[in-house]
């Protein structure tokens, strides 16, 4: 996929915001990488349905203000106001809830997956259902890829959170646990 | 000064050798799940996860810990209304449009500087010939949310390092990038943000939180460190400190008070966070060992005993996040406030009812330990949900108190007696 030109885009796009552009017309290059309707098809990058909207306004202001680095979503976010967060963030929101992955699910590593996600209380914050809360994202049924991804860099900090939360909770989650927690969170049904 | 280096580092390795274990019990566990019936109760959770002694409960299932909206309000919407102060006393703005307002210092000139936690950036408020405004004074920091002036110079506190700007206000429109001064410290993001101020002995205070929720940790951490203001002569001044972030020193006594917040997850109403003084160097105020100066930590309190550490001179309730405090020197409330101490509750997460998000009043005794804690700024919870969570507190040179807000990016400002409206 030509990211560079669908970067371009979608910048465009969100600069020049044409008299009158609905929200959905807006918002169709974030979902041309995103999915249409919910569900991400591209690699190591998020499903965005049904996110909560107080997480998904945390996360376009962090990539405006560059205190979350990931050049796209910079260049995306560099000339939205306050108010077009929170409008792309109310419309992320609204999108239909992720579609569980069509492969089946691996018995064992989802045994092992749930008795980790489990272990760590990962409902506490994030909701029995995994479907998140307020600030808290919604992780049930995120591509495994972009979960295992995530993980990681909370692991080892190179993905700076708003608060220190998933930093701390990764410190005791062992690398090789991530694969599993992942696969369990992405199957989660 | 004792040495827990050796002790803490055999329990860690201890905590990894159970902890790689139960990960081949759990990876030669047979992949079917359970056949019927009730689920199985979870493993137990790792070695200092911050989410022991969490239980599986839906009430529990409630709580998590609560972040402030990135974008500040605008000024016309701060719940300035709901805020309530003892009679005689007013409160107004006093800056606003200031993302996630935290730590205040004030320069002799009278700008008030606004360290911030969650974004990048300390703030300016100057007041120029009655005219106040904002600007950023830097930014690409991480987590600078400490901030202390003296003799012309700003220090900053981000998670692992001490930088200055020196002659700031002569450079307020264009400041140049500050310099480092200190960086020896941890890159620990739980309990890793900073308080600093300036202590009568000109030294820069330090605070190094510990690790996590309740954990063993090394030398490195659970302390109060001081440091000349060239970086220099690092030293640690208390231990036992689980996460500090306020203290300032009583006026009469030169003693330094410190609060300190108590760790999650042991109960709704223990342990309540601290209130502590540094009567010598080198005193232990207990945590992970013992909290509240009487309770003794059911996981790691084991062989420890709460006379072995300094309790505290005063309780601050329950998970409140007491944060900033400052004692009032000030000539413009009544005199009965003279060396009271302020207090910014930042307000409990890890309890139901929330509680804290609130400044309240305590008033020492002679011997300087609490004779009562009483509310003063109220008003910030409504329906068991936050409107704003004060940080912290500062008296300005004609006595009137802010109060930042870092849940409204904005200043409060507290007078007493026929209201003065600061101009505009």
């Amino acid at each position: 996929m030509n990211r560079t030109l669908i970067a371009a885009l979608a910048l465009s796009s969100l600069i020049f915001p044409a008299f009158a552009e609905t929200i959905q017309e807006r918002a169709a290059p974030c979902l041309a990488c995103h999915g249409e309707r919910g569900t991400s098809g591209t690699e190591n990058t998020p499903s965005l349905g049904g996110q909560q909207a107080p997480y998904a306004l945390i996360q376009l202001f962090m990539f405006r203000e560059k205190l979350r680095a990931f050049e796209p979503m910079n260049e995306m976010a560099k000339s939205l106001t306050d108010d077009d967060l929170r409008l792309f963030s109310d419309f992320i929101a609204t999108l239909p809830k992720p579609v569980p992955p069509s492969d089946a699910a691996d018995a064992a590593r989802m045994a092992r997956g749930e008795a980790l996600a489990r272990q760590n209380r990962c409902n506490t914050c994030h909701n029995t259902d995994y479907s998140g809360k307020e600030n808290v994202p919604r992780i049930a049924n995120q591509r495994e890829d972009y979960l295992a991804k995530t993980l990681a860099e909370y692991k080892d900090n190179s993905r700076h959170g708003y608060d220190a939360t998933m930093a701390d909770v990764m410190q005791t989650v062992a690398r090789d646990q991530i694969g599993d927690l992942a696969h369990y969170l992405a199957h989660h049904r | 000064m004792i040495s827990i280096s050796s002790v803490s580092r055999r329990v860690l390795l201890a905590g990894a050798v159970f902890g790689a274990f139960t990960l081949a019990a759990a990876a030669q566990q047979p992949a079917s799940p359970p056949a019927s019936g009730a689920a199985p109760a979870a493993q137990p959770l790792p070695p200092g996860s911050p989410l022991i002694g969490r239980p599986d409960s839906e009430a529990a299932a409630k709580l998590a810990p609560v972040a402030p909206p990135p974008i500040p309000t605008q000024a016309d919407k701060l719940p300035l209304a709901k805020l309530k102060v003892p009679a005689g006393f007013n409160i107004e703005v006093y800056a606003s449009g200031m993302a996630n307002a935290r730590s205040l210092a004030l320069s002799d000139k009278g700008t008030v500087f606004v360290g911030s936690r969650l974004v990048d950036k300390v703030y300016a408020i100057t007041d120029k010939d009655g005219k106040r405004s904002v600007k950023v004074i830097a930014s690409g920091l991480y987590r600078p949310n400490g901030v202390a002036f003296k003799d012309g110079t700003l220090y900053i506190a981000e998670l692992s390092k001490i930088s200055k700007i020196e002659k700031i206000d002569e450079f307020i429109d264009n400041p140049p990038k500050p310099t480092v001064i200190y960086d020896k410290l941890p890159k620990d993001e739980a309990h890793g943000w900073k308080f600093i101020a300036i202590g009568p002995d000109n030294k820069l205070y330090v605070p190094v939180g510990q690790p996590g929720n309740n954990v063993l940790h090394d030398d490195d951490h659970g302390q109060i460190r001081r440091i000349n203001l060239d970086g220099s002569g690092a030293e640690v001044y208390a231990l036992g400190v689980r996460n500090t972030v306020g203290f300032d020193w009583n006026p009469e006594t030169k003693q330094l008070y410190f609060t300190d917040n108590g760790r999650d997850w042991l109960s709704e109403t223990v342990p309540e966070d601290e209130l502590n003084r540094v009567t010598k160097a080198g005193e232990d105020f207990g945590a992970p060992f013992c909290y509240q100066g009487n309770i003794i930590d059911q996981e790691l309190g084991w062989g420890k005993n709460c006379k072995d550490y300094t309790a505290p001179v005063g309780l601050m309730g329950p998970h409140t996040a007491a944060l900033g405090m400052r004692f009032y020197t000030g000539s413009m409330f009544p005199k009965t406030y003279k060396n009271v101490i302020f207090v910014a509750r930042h307000g409990s997460w890890n309890k139901s009812q929330k509680q804290g998000g609130d400044v309240v009043l305590v008033k020492l005794n002679k011997d300087g330990t609490v004779k009562s804690v009483e509310p003063f700024l109220t008003g910030f919870i409504e329906d068991n949900k936050y409107v704003g969570r004060p940080v912290d507190v500062m008296q300005l040179k004609d006595g009137s108190l802010l109060v930042s807000d870092d849940w409204n990016g904005a200043v409060y400002r507290i007078t007493y007696g026929k209201q003065k409206v600061a101009a505009k």
